[in-house]
């Protein structure tokens, strides 16, 4: 347990430093959603209409922005060899570094969401609702990102594959992520439906992610 | 405890690197792994590790912990030396021994036998290429692992270090530890020659 936790304070502290990446996604995430009312146009009503599918695709791209650094990093200057060889199961040490990383990069996304949702005139209950969508689906795309983040670890510049990788995976969370917000915001469907398979989607993942990354590193590596 | 690999194969790259290998070792005994550029050093090290799945061949270790495979009793230090360069040399000291677990060391002593507790605080970006050194060789020092795996261990290193790494070596061989060293300059220290390659 002591190893777990040391390698999630580890992959905190580094993110949070200079150079880490737990600032970009915000600032990514920022600038997708100030830019998109200049887009769409002054018209009040079809942003807020817009809002939660908005927020939603910002916070998706912005977790697969800094999710390509999970493995390569380590890989680059031999830490993962040293992972690989650890006491510690492989599939324990993904799901801790994924859990890390969410975290570092997904938290301040959620936390982020209630200032960027008066930016498209999203009322309370609106942002409530997105927030905790994003509370229960985030989750979800950090751990299917860290499979493909494990099977990009040896290529030089991944990143652009990694995003073809995981972005079928993570449309259906994207689906029933703004399905429910679009529940709670004007129904007809009632909240609990489409969030309750959201969070199926992050069980499974949470489940089914560190596996698929562990095997893909250990027939990566050479 | 003995180490051997029997008729070890390795294939990288569709290419055959080294084949019908035997090595063994005892407790207290180091084997030095010398030969050319290309000869397959690094990649015997790896299999060694556990890294690389060698394509034919069986490794054991005999008389270690039952319970733990070959590369957990192992350490490895690899021409990479797994440093975060966001960390300062302390942390970095004290992730690896966290997580490698099991009988370790203070890790400020481990800094003083390296000689480099002065720098403690300093992060791992401004160290030079002997003090990275010098601080993954802490990390051998900081969890006890029978089984050192050493690439090219003094590369880097002035006179000084070198000598204090003899040192640490000689201590670690006469705690009952064994080492497989690849290498191209005298280890300085008893070792027997393992030569690889040759003509290949």
């Amino acid at each position: 347990m002591s190893a777990l936790a040391a390698l999630i304070r580890r992959d905190i502290r580094i993110a949070l430093r200079v150079g880490g990446g737990a600032l970009i996604g915000v600032l990514f995430f920022l600038t997708v959603t100030v830019l998109m009312p200049f887009a769409v146009g002054p018209d009040l009503a079809l942003l807020s209409r817009l809002g939660p599918a908005i927020l939603w695709l910002g916070a998706l791209l912005a977790s697969l922005l800094t999710l390509d650094r999970l493995f390569t990093a380590d890989h680059e200057d031999g830490s993962l060899d040293l992972i690989v060889m650890s006491r510690t199961p492989l599939e324990l040490a993904c799901a801790a570094k994924a859990l890390a990383h969410w975290i570092a990069a997904g938290l301040p996304l959620i936390i982020a969401t209630p200032i960027l949702g008066l930016l498209l005139n999203l009322d309370g209950t609106a942002t409530l609702a997105v927030a905790a969508t994003l509370l229960a689906g985030t989750p979800a795309l950090t751990f299917t990102g860290m499979i493909g983040a494990a099977l990009a670890v040896t290529l030089h510049r991944g990143g652009l594959l990694l995003a073809v990788l995981v972005l079928p995976l993570s449309i259906p969370v994207l689906i029933f992520g703004v399905a429910a917000s679009q529940a709670a915001i004007s129904g007809p469907l009632p909240f609990g439906t489409p969030f309750s398979i959201l969070c199926a989607l992050s069980l499974a993942s949470l489940v089914i992610g560190p596996f698929a990354a562990a095997a893909s590193l250990r027939h990566g590596l050479d | 405890m003995r180490l051997s690999g029997r008729n070890l194969k390795c294939v990288r790259g569709g290419r055959e690197v080294f084949s019908g290998l035997d090595l063994s070792a005892v407790a207290g005994e180091a084997l030095a792994i010398t030969g050319p550029n290309g000869s397959g050093k690094t990649s015997l090290l790896r299999v060694l590790a556990g890294l690389l799945v060698p394509a034919e061949g069986s490794i054991a270790l005999e008389g270690g912990d039952a319970e733990l495979s070959l590369p957990e009793q192992a350490h490895y230090l690899g021409h990479r030396d797994a440093l975060k360069p966001a960390l300062s040399v302390a942390e970095n000291l004290s992730f690896w021994r966290d997580f490698l677990g099991g009988e370790t060391r203070d890790a400020g002593q481990c800094l003083v036998a390296v000689a480099l507790d002065h720098a403690a605080h300093l992060p791992a970006a401004y160290l030079s290429a002997g003090q990275r050194r010098r601080l993954s060789i802490a990390r051998l020092l900081s969890v006890r692992r029978p089984v050192w795996l050493l690439d090219e261990p003094t590369s880097a290193l002035d006179a000084a270090g070198q000598a204090l790494f003899v040192g640490l070596m000689r201590d670690h061989l006469a705690s009952g530890g064994l080492i497989v060293a690849a290498t191209h300059l005298p280890l300085g220290i008893d070792a027997r020659d393992l030569r690889m390659g040759g003509a290949a």
